[in-house]
């Protein structure tokens, strides 16, 4: 296992956002985040569109920079995280060009680009990371398939596969439930409580608020700044909800741990 | 006049042109140019940089003809006047909330009248006609070799980038995300572009380039899935395109440029229509099968 995985260090953090302020030309798009994961947990971002989940995902990823504060990755600043193949990042599908003429085979190469020389020649482990991902997602036999021809949760097991052939330790996940069908949300399922034994951290970037109940350890609620952060039972109560959503959640909330909490009011 | 019509045999109809070293030079440049325009076509199309093509090839005109007064070589004068337009349009998006398409217009029409004053302006020998419609079968041997310079360094630099660049136009972000530099990717592509641009307005002129920047990627979009094979298909259908161009203006007494993009055009018409898979009367078992 790569070293850089420290999966017996159970406190080990792998993202670490200490008063994060990202303006955009003078507009404040998101201040003083803060937010600490340790090394195996799944954490769901939660917040209307708008209150800066692209941006604090942006923030993690480098694409834009902190006006202030600090982030790391593993303990690095996120430009060297990224160097170190650390960081993946699984789009959300309205985000790809479907019609462009690559294969499934093709597109999860790509998450061993950053590890090839300059001219992107695959190595036999390449390959061999590349077939292990595939089969990882049940993917293996649709290979030469261009990726246009896929179903929505197919896709989505694609770009999947691309972050587990680049061996990340951190997933950025952009909305991952959205146009997927029963199977691939059940493989889902699977696939991120084995990254959470394998000491990956996962976060989750999403409005469907029953998905995270169902999927993550932790909840990060945000409206412009880190509203409520911590165990997802204990921060998903209605006060915070209405907090994060303005006191109108995108969903009714349904299940007993809601009902619990609308009797408490 | 009617016996030679009679005596020309398809044979000599391809051999016959090459007794006379200037078709000689212009078939061999015409094939390269194809070549180069051919293979970043791909990356123009898949990016949907077709507007950002016509720019910078309208835009080189001022440099073209301000190289040609100073004596010094038109390409160097295309390049600077190429990478310049597409700094300032750049900078005019960043600076204004004027729509990009919007700017890209404005900064390449103004680039234009600009080259089409000097020309009038300067006095010089520049043929106002050869700059716009290219003129492959009177080109010099000093700008033969500036084409070749150039369409090698576009080529090398192609192959070597050539994943990282279809990795950029696919997903920028996962680039990034991986340690790539894509603003690098973004500049080094919109060079390759205006390089692109100088080669091929020595073929088909200024007007006429952007169809050497746009339609053999077109074309191969239709054809296949891959984009290795895409690129190959680009080249191909480009290079025999600007080939046969050449024997046809040749024959037909025709203008070159002309010729060369109906010829790419027409290619382009019998891929939208008979593609495989892609076409308008697409083979129904291929996709069923799928």
């Amino acid at each position: 296992m790569n070293p850089i995985f420290k999966s017996h260090e159970k406190d080990f953090m792998r993202i670490e956002a200490d008063q994060v302020c990202v303006d955009y030309n003078g507009t404040v798009a998101l201040y003083d985040a803060s937010l600490n994961l340790k090394a195996g947990s799944i954490c769901g971002l939660v917040g209307m569109n708008g209150a800066g989940k692209s941006t604090f995902f942006k923030a993690l990823m480098g694409f834009i920079r902190p006006s202030r504060g600090k982030i790391r990755i593993n303990g690095f600043k996120v430009n060297e995280a990224q160097k170190e193949q650390s960081v993946a990042y699984v789009p959300q599908n309205e985000g790809i060009d479907y019609s462009f003429p690559v294969s499934v085979w093709d597109v999860v190469m790509m998450g061993r680009y950053g590890s090839m020389n300059i001219f992107r020649i695959p190595r036999e482990s390449d390959r061999r990371a590349v077939v292990h991902a595939l089969e990882r997602v049940d993917l293996y036999d649709l290979r030469q398939r261009p990726v246009g021809s896929l179903s929505g949760g197919q896709r989505k097991r694609v770009f999947l596969a691309r972050a587990i052939a680049q061996r990340a330790s951190v997933l950025l996940l952009d909305e991952p439930f959205s146009g997927v069908d029963v199977p691939t949300e059940k493989l889902m399922a699977e696939l991120f409580l084995q990254f959470r034994q394998e000491g990956h951290t996962i976060l989750i970037s999403t409005h469907d608020l029953n998905h995270v109940r169902d999927f993550c350890d932790f909840v990060v609620l945000i409206n412009k700044t880190v509203l409520a952060y911590g165990e997802t039972s204990e921060v998903f109560t209605t006060e915070n909800l209405n907090k994060t959503f303005g006191g109108m959640p995108p969903n009714p909330l349904s299940g007993p741990q809601s009902s619990k909490d609308f009797v408490n009011e | 006049m009617s016996e030679l019509l009679i005596s020309i045999t398809p044979i000599n109809w391809l051999l016959d042109p090459l007794t006379h070293e200037f078709m000689r030079r212009a078939l061999m440049v015409s094939a390269l140019v194809g070549s180069v325009c051919g293979l970043l076509s791909c990356y123009m199309t898949l990016k949907g940089w077709a507007l950002m093509g016509d720019a910078v090839s309208h835009a080189v005109m001022p440099g073209v003809v301000v190289a040609y007064a100073l004596g010094l070589p038109f390409s160097l004068g295309a390049f600077v006047f190429g990478v310049g337009s597409v700094a300032l349009i750049g900078f005019v998006k960043q600076k204004s909330r004027i729509k990009e398409d919007t700017v890209i217009g404005l900064v390449f029409t103004g680039f234009f009248a600009l080259g089409i004053v000097l020309v009038s302006k300067i006095k010089s020998n520049i043929d106002l006609m050869q700059i716009l419609f290219g003129s492959p079968l009177g080109i010099s041997r000093s700008d033969v070799n500036q084409t070749l310079i150039i369409s090698f360094i576009v080529i090398f630099i192609l192959l070597i980038f050539r994943k990282d660049l279809m990795l950029y136009c696919f997903d920028a972000k996962h680039a990034r995300s991986i340690g790539i530099n894509t603003g690098i990717l973004h500049y080094l592509l919109l060079t390759l572009l205006s390089l692109s641009a100088v080669v091929g307005l020595q073929t088909v002129g200024i007007i006429l380039v952007v169809a050497m920047l746009i339609t053999p990627g077109a074309t191969a979009y239709l054809l296949t899935d891959r984009f290795d094979r895409m690129t190959i298909l680009a080249v191909i259908s480009s290079s025999f395109s600007s080939i046969l161009g050449v024997y046809i203006s040749y024959w037909s007494d025709i203008e070159t440029g002309g010729s060369i993009v109906l010829v790419q055009t027409l290619i382009f018409l019998i891929a939208f229509l008979f593609a495989p898979r892609y076409g308008i009367f697409k083979n129904q078992s291929l996709i069923n099968n799928d």
